[in-house]
């Protein structure tokens, strides 16, 4: 692949990305969020289609038109969330859409034995083949996944983050069928976050930065400390305003805050004033801690304090009444009621003031609303107008203003600047600054290192369901952050930060 | 257009129109036979195709929350029937209605019968009169027994004191009859009313002693309200409690509460005794549009009410927006399960008023009426705008689906077609209603 581009509307996800993988080897692909890994690999499946650039397959120019013509030309591809029919069995998901048939009747011998083939060219022979998909483990239906890959005989495989959600177990025992697939002369793209394990198993990389390829070589002769720098080496551009101000009394504490699978331990303190900025890798557990934390998803051991009295079962209901406000980070799917009004989704968790026995007053609620759209800037035609026409900045300044609205106290915010335009953005780094000068409290959830080292007061790392020690944000780098959320030894990276 | 802000009223006002439209044309359609139209364009077909609107009406006040809220209710139908049941029962067992006698009334039977048959007064000659001549010799006969002669009594009786009119009403439209009652009336000026009279009889010519109540008529009411109610109840908890589809819940309940009505019921009808419940749907003469049977003012005076609670309320505001986004509402902290309950339990309680409404218009409960019914009331719904998906609907929309399909049936009856046409063209217009819709809103999104 040479000098790849590919533009979404005005953001340019790839500029200049080159890449070569060799016959037989394991390529890793490293870089942050957002640096173009995904982008790249959906024009490699032939899921999107590049603005310019060429791909060479074999020697031969090669532009995958969609996702069945990559398959049939030997590109196979293997998503983080994976691809199964839950309910299917574990035969049926392998061959699907390549069932063996004669006249539209499938052939159920062939069938089985193409199916059993597979699992036992991976030596994963025990997986039963009538079972259903849904009763395996993860790791065995990314087994499933990969068996179905091979069917086509593949050249090239792609994995994205195989591995974010397997157990060491699991792991190591991938790595040997990535070493069984590698003798057989298969091409495997290994995307993960996780340098250590790209080391391991990986004989060469390309790290992508800001939709640029940066740099390439071989694993083993490559140090992490470069591989990290090449993918951070960005200068902070924007200007965040950061007002000085003193903290008050601890209004939230976590201690020991443990959910279902995420997280498995998280110890927290923020105190009035506060902007804590929480920052890992993306399935490391930070959107969890605020479910877990709000109520939204179930806790299962571990306290939380609230103005330094102990609070039991947490329920969203209860959380508000507690003066707790959850910025989701799936706005259209969680975050805001896109068919309804602009003052509906701004007044809903606080109806009282304009309510009177349970009858709400059309004119102090518009009011209400007006207030908060001029306030806050958000462009709309009136409080009337559904949410769902505006764009997505001022759909995120809405319901950033139903915390404001209810007069959260403790304001859990997820990744609230994701996907909306630089102006929104500073706008809303500046309210967070405001509210933290009028003694609220403000958990920051961001992928984007700039604006947490620009914006927090404090930072603390989530790798893997633990958060580490929240310090204060001159001590961490954006070095120090990622190293930290790879789960590297933090006393290396701190000499190098 | 102006600014954007009356664009907003002007998109708002549209959805409320859009349906309103669709009734007018459904009545211009029918307008256009020269044959149908003096039939159809009068107040009395008015009046009749209010009344027939009342049950499917009342169910749909129901319906859209449940919908507005994301959910369905299959169990309406079922509901009605058991609700229709339970009433008629109630009234058997319990209630007696202090304007007309019963059987336990009459003590003295030999004495009644000879003032009947030799009294002085107006009432008793007009009475005797009005017997029917094997009634007279029923009376007159010593061997007939103490019950035959005590149900020839309560129906001279009764036509005495409530006028024939309720007889005839049910059996010819109650068109001629108040003539009878003004006779009735003329033959005692001084006591024009009926109750009045009921109580001079009792009290001068008769030596009669009232039967207590058992139930008061409230709270036969109140218990047939409460059956639909209390299954609606038991839909949300499951839907709410168990994290159901409220398609099956309530697929099931359509199940159970047939059945419960049916073994009730004894497998067959019950007639219900005279009572007011069976004036509530009646058709009252004269057969123009005014005066409107009380159940048509009910529904209007209901929908009225459910139309604040829907969009003035902050109960309102939560369906809306448990069926706008579920995880939204949670987010912000409404308590969708409880919710859940309230929606289903309350959406209850207007299912069992149109089971009363359908005891009254039958004047018995039928555990196998009403089949069906929740079709036509989602039917309604949906053609008032309602989204199937939640998030979207009006109580005006929804009444004025119910009107449509009810002038539709109507309609249908005056030119003569046959059901199967009726049922036909009614399901062209369901697809076609939501079909427009769809239409009209990717036009005003895009």
């Amino acid at each position: 692949m040479r000098g790849l581009q590919k533009s979404f509307g005005a953001t340019r996800a790839l500029k200049k990305v080159d890449l070569e993988v060799l016959p037989g080897e394991v390529h890793a692909l490293i870089g942050e969020n957002g640096a173009g890994k995904s982008t790249l690999m959906k024009i490699l499946s032939g899921a999107v289609r590049p603005d310019s650039g060429q791909i060479e397959l074999n020697g031969q120019p090669f532009i995958p038109e969609n996702p069945s013509h990559a398959r049939r030309s030997a590109i196979a591809m293997i998503y983080q969330e994976l691809n199964l029919a839950l309910h299917l069995s574990v035969e049926e998901n392998i061959l699907l859409g390549e069932e063996p048939s004669r006249f539209g009747w499938i052939q159920r011998a062939r069938h089985r034995e193409l199916a059993r083939a597979a699992l036992a060219e991976l030596r994963h022979e025990k997986i039963p083949l009538d079972a259903p998909v849904s009763s395996l483990s993860i790791a065995e239906q990314q087994i499933v996944e990969i068996a179905r890959a091979l069917l086509t005989d593949p050249k090239v495989l792609i994995m994205d983050e195989p591995t974010s959600s397997l157990t060491d177990v699991d792991t190591r025992n991938l790595f040997a069928v990535i070493a069984r697939l590698r003798q057989r002369g298969v091409s495997i793209v290994y995307i993960s976050h996780f340098l250590e394990e790209c080391k391991q198993v990986c004989d060469r990389y390309t790290v992508l930065r800001d939709g640029e390829s940066v740099g390439c070589g071989d694993m083993a002769s490559a140090s992490l400390e470069e591989i990290i720098r090449l993918m951070v080496g960005r200068e902070i551009k924007e200007i965040y305003p950061r007002t000085p101000r003193p903290f008050g009394d601890p209004l939230l504490e976590l201690k020991t805050l443990a959910g279902r699978t995420k997280p498995r331990s998280v110890n927290l303190t923020l105190r009035a004033g506060e902007i804590l900025g929480l920052a890992g890798l993306i399935g490391a557990g930070r959107t969890e801690t605020l479910r877990v934390c709000f109520g939204l998803d179930r806790c299962e051991s571990g306290k939380v304090f609230v103005y330094s009295a102990e609070q039991g079962r947490r329920n969203p209901h209860r959380s508000l009444s507690e003066g707790i406000g959850l910025l989701s980070e799936n706005r259209k799917e969680e975050g805001l009621m896109l068919g309804r009004t602009l003052a509906d989704n701004l007044t809903i968790t606080r109806y009282g003031p304009m309510a009177k026995l349970g009858l709400i007053n059309a004119r102090s609620q518009r009011h209400a609303a007006q207030g908060w759209m001029q306030r806050l800037g958000i462009r709309a035609a009136g409080t009337d107008q559904t949410v769902g026409e505006l764009s997505g900045g001022n759909q995120q300044k809405v319901a950033l203003g139903r915390l404001l609205h209810h007069d959260a106290k403790i304001l859990l915010l997820d990744e609230p600047t994701r996907g909306i335009d630089v102006g929104s953005k500073s706008e809303i780094y500046r309210l967070m600054g405001q509210l933290a000068a009028q003694g609220k409290a403000i958990v920051f959830v961001s992928s984007y290192l700039p604006e947490l080292l620009g914006v927090c007061d404090t930072v603390a790392v989530m790798c893997r369901g633990v958060l580490s020690d929240a310090r204060p944000v001159s001590d961490w780098s954006e070095h120090s952050i990622i190293s930290t959320a790879m789960g590297q030894n933090e006393g290396d990276t701190r000499t190098v930060g | 257009m102006g600014s954007p802000g009356s664009t907003i009223k002007i998109k708002k006002l549209l959805n409320l129109l859009g349906p309103f439209f669709g009734l007018l044309f459904v009545i211009g359609l029918f307008c256009l036979s020269s044959e149908v139209r003096p039939y159809f364009l009068t107040g009395a077909n008015f009046k009749i195709i209010l009344t027939q609107t009342v049950i499917v009406a009342i169910g749909a006040l129901g319906m859209t929350m449940i919908i507005v809220s994301g959910g369905i209710d299959l169990s309406v139908g079922s509901v009605v029937a058991l609700a229709s049941v339970v009433g008629a029962t109630l009234l058997v067992k319990g209630y007696r209605d202090s304007s007309v006698f019963s059987p336990d009334d009459i003590r003295d039977i030999p004495r009644l019968v000879s003032n009947l048959r030799t009294g002085t007064n107006p009432v008793s000659r007009f009475l005797w009169d009005q017997l029917p001549a094997e009634r007279k010799q029923l009376l007159a006969d010593a061997g007939s027994t103490p019950a035959q002669k005590t149900s020839a009594l309560i129906e001279a009786l009764n036509r005495l004191v409530r006028g024939p009119s309720l007889y005839e009403t049910q059996r010819f439209g109650g068109v001629a009859l108040s003539k009878e009652t003004r006779k009735l009336a003329e033959l005692n000026p001084q006591e024009a009313g009926l109750m009045r009279l009921n109580r001079l009889l009792l009290e001068d010519a008769y030596p009669m002693e009232l039967a207590k109540n058992r139930f008061s008529l409230m709270r036969v009411l109140a218990l047939t309200v409460l059956v639909g109610c209390g299954i609606g109840m038991l839909n949300g908890l499951a839907i709410a409690g168990l994290r159901m589809m409220p398609f099956i819940v309530t697929l099931g309940m359509m199940g159970i509460a047939r059945g419960t009505s049916k073994w009730l019921a004894g497998n067959q009808t019950v007639n219900a005794p005279e009572s007011p419940v069976n004036n509530i749907m009646a058709l009252v003469e004269p057969l123009e549009l005014f005066p409107l049977p009380s159940g048509v003012w009910i529904a209007v005076a209901l929908a009225a009410f459910m139309g604040v609670v829907m969009r003035q309320t902050v109960f309102g505001r939560y369906v809306f927006a448990i069926g706008s986004n579920e995880s939204t509402a949670r987010l912000c902290g409404i308590r969708v399960r409880l919710y859940k309950v309230v929606i289903y339990a309350f959406a209850g309680l207007f299912f069992g008023l149109a089971g009363l409404m359908q005891l009254s218009r039958l004047t018995q409960g039928d555990p196998t009426v009403a089949i069906g019914l929740e079709l036509d009331i989602i039917a309604a719904v949906v053609i008032g705008g309602a989204s199937l998906n939640g998030g979207a609907g009006s109580i005006l929309g929804s009444m004025i689906g119910a009107l449509i399909m009810a002038v539709l049936r109507n309609g249908s009856n005056q030119m003569g077609w046959p059901t199967f046409m009726q049922e036909i063209i009614i399901g062209i217009v369901i697809i076609l209603a939501v079909g427009l819709d769809r239409l009209r809103q990717s036009r005003t999104t895009t």
